[in-house]
């Protein structure tokens, strides 16, 4: 395959951004998106080209490091997978596809197509954990029950890999279903109960001062979303919230 | 659609003992990155019970625990003579390989270091295949410090120079990987060592001469590293030969 790519370029965070064009050959089909991206790298760096900054890490779809905004969708036009996992054979030969990173106020760009994500590292701490004791004497997590469709329901929310995808589709750049995903894993099960008012409160408080916009029920995070994370978690941070502001 | 066995996982890591802790006090290595569940082999579909062996059962009664004890510590002070030793092996490491005007990318380092792994150091190896692996990495390893080129500066995001310092210690890993792989001339566990074999071709342990665990202690140099052996007891069960006839 003989592709043209338009890709987003940028020194620095305070530098001006502009998307460059490098036409690249005898791509395989068989190659993950990122393998094509390594490939592009290692013909620009022989022509003394600074190689294209993208984040990436596990690169088998479980790791939330990869992102890049692909013919205007987050991690490309593949459904249910991460950049990692799309593959070439997506895209037809001729294609022009445009890279960018994922654009949100509360995502700034370090390099290229690599974003500031640690504003979701902020909401985490915010609240999204549990406290043990450190005595040395924990309860087993196995001998409390747990219904198993809190359990089902709680482990989808606990897929969220944190990647971003929902925030750089929504129009409104809102994190909304990374943060209620976050805030139902924990919502749903009986050790997590105990913070519960304060977590949902302080998440969501985390998220408003890092920037994010809000939910208007659009849905397009939840068709981005790599891990099919549900809108239904958005409904439930929402009861959570009223009922912990109610509590104070 | 093709089909070949692929090493996909590679078995043990670092050291830890029973609480999960390594050599370092404080620095627990947790879930694969650990050496401590899966032994000479890791079957299929088990993958994931490190991380949830750990996480679930033995963390919650370890880390807190030391976190307790240790929480009152506060600040650790970075000026110490090893803080500041440490800091100058990175920095000078870090201007070495971004001041090294090479010709050779980090990727192409990390391809010929796999090509040698999965010739010669893979599933089924042999004493000359891992003589010539050691050989060779060890001089891939000295190449990569005179010819690896990366562009950039460090005071600024760049993943090549992030990824040359893991490819770094990758040489310095699989190097030692060979050297272990070469003093154990047994098979055992997912490792077909080419030499030890039953007439039919299966995999032939030596449980006379290697009942241990081989824990390789850091001493710079692969070669210089030195082995501490942990003998396996078995109590409660007999060491059999697994058969899948």
């Amino acid at each position: 395959m003989n592709l043209t790519l338009k890709v987003w370029r940028q020194a620095n965070a305070d530098a001006q951004g502009t998307l460059e064009t490098y036409p690249i050959e005898n791509v395989s089909p068989d190659m993950s998106f990122l393998e094509m991206m390594d490939v592009l790298n290692e013909q620009l760096m022989g022509k003394g080209i600074d190689p294209i900054a993208f984040d990436h890490d596990c690169r088998e779809g479980i790791c939330g490091m990869c992102s890049m905004y692909i013919n205007g969708e987050a991690h490309g036009p593949d459904r249910l997978v991460t950049t990692c996992q799309l593959h070439m054979r997506k895209f037809k030969d001729g294609d022009t596809i445009t890279i960018e990173p994922f654009r949100a106020n509360a995502f700034p760009v370090v390099k290229d197509l690599a974003v500031d994500r640690s504003a979701f590292d902020r909401i985490q701490h915010a609240g999204g954990f549990v406290s043990v004791n450190t005595s040395g004497n924990t309860q087993d997590a196995n001998a409390i029950p747990i219904d198993k469709h809190d359990a089902d329901k709680a482990f989808d929310a606990a897929t969220c890999i944190g990647c971003g995808a929902c925030v750089a589709s929504c129009k409104n750049a809102s994190a909304m279903l990374f943060v209620s995903a976050k805030v139902s894993q924990y919502a749903l099960l009986p050790q997590g109960k105990v913070e519960a008012t304060d977590r949902v409160l302080n998440m969501v408080k985390q998220m408003d001062e890092e920037g994010f916009g809000n939910c208007t029920n659009t849905g397009a995070c939840e068709v981005e979303c790599p891990k099919g994370i549900s809108l239904e978690n958005i409904a439930r941070m929402n009861r959570e919230y009223l009922s912990a502001s109610l509590k104070g | 659609m093709m089909i070949y066995p692929a090493v996909h996982y590679t078995m043990g890591g670092v050291w830890v003992d029973y609480n999960l802790m390594t050599s370092i006090p404080g620095c627990y290595a947790i879930g694969e990155a650990n050496f401590s569940d899966h032994g000479a082999i890791r079957l299929g579909a088990s993958a994931l019970m490190q991380g949830l062996a750990d996480g679930y059962f033995v963390l919650p009664y370890t880390i807190g625990d030391y976190l307790a004890n240790d929480i009152r510590t506060g600040p650790i002070n970075t000026e110490s003579p090893e803080f500041e030793q440490a800091e100058n092996e990175v920095r000078t490491q870090i201007d070495q390989l971004i001041n090294n005007n090479g010709k050779n990318s980090v990727d192409s380092y990390h391809r010929k270091l796999g090509k040698i792994m999965w010739d010669k150091c893979g599933m089924s190896r042999n004493e000359k295949g891992l003589k010539e692996a050691i050989a060779e990495i060890k001089a891939l390893r000295e190449d990569f410090y005179k010819n690896v080129n990366i562009p950039g500066k460090a005071e600024e995001f760049n993943e090549q120079l992030a990824k040359a310092g893991r490819v770094a210690d990758f040489l310095e890993l699989g190097e030692l990987f060979a050297k272990d792989a070469l003093e154990r001339t047994e098979s055992c566990g997912g490792h077909f060592r080419e030499e030890s074999q039953t007439p039919e071709g299966e995999a032939l342990r030596d449980d006379e001469a290697f009942t241990f665990v081989s824990a390789w202690e850091y001493k710079g140099e692969p070669s210089a590293a030195e082995l501490h052996k942990e003998d396996l007891n078995y109590e409660e069960i007999e060491v059999k030969t697994r058969s899948y006839k």
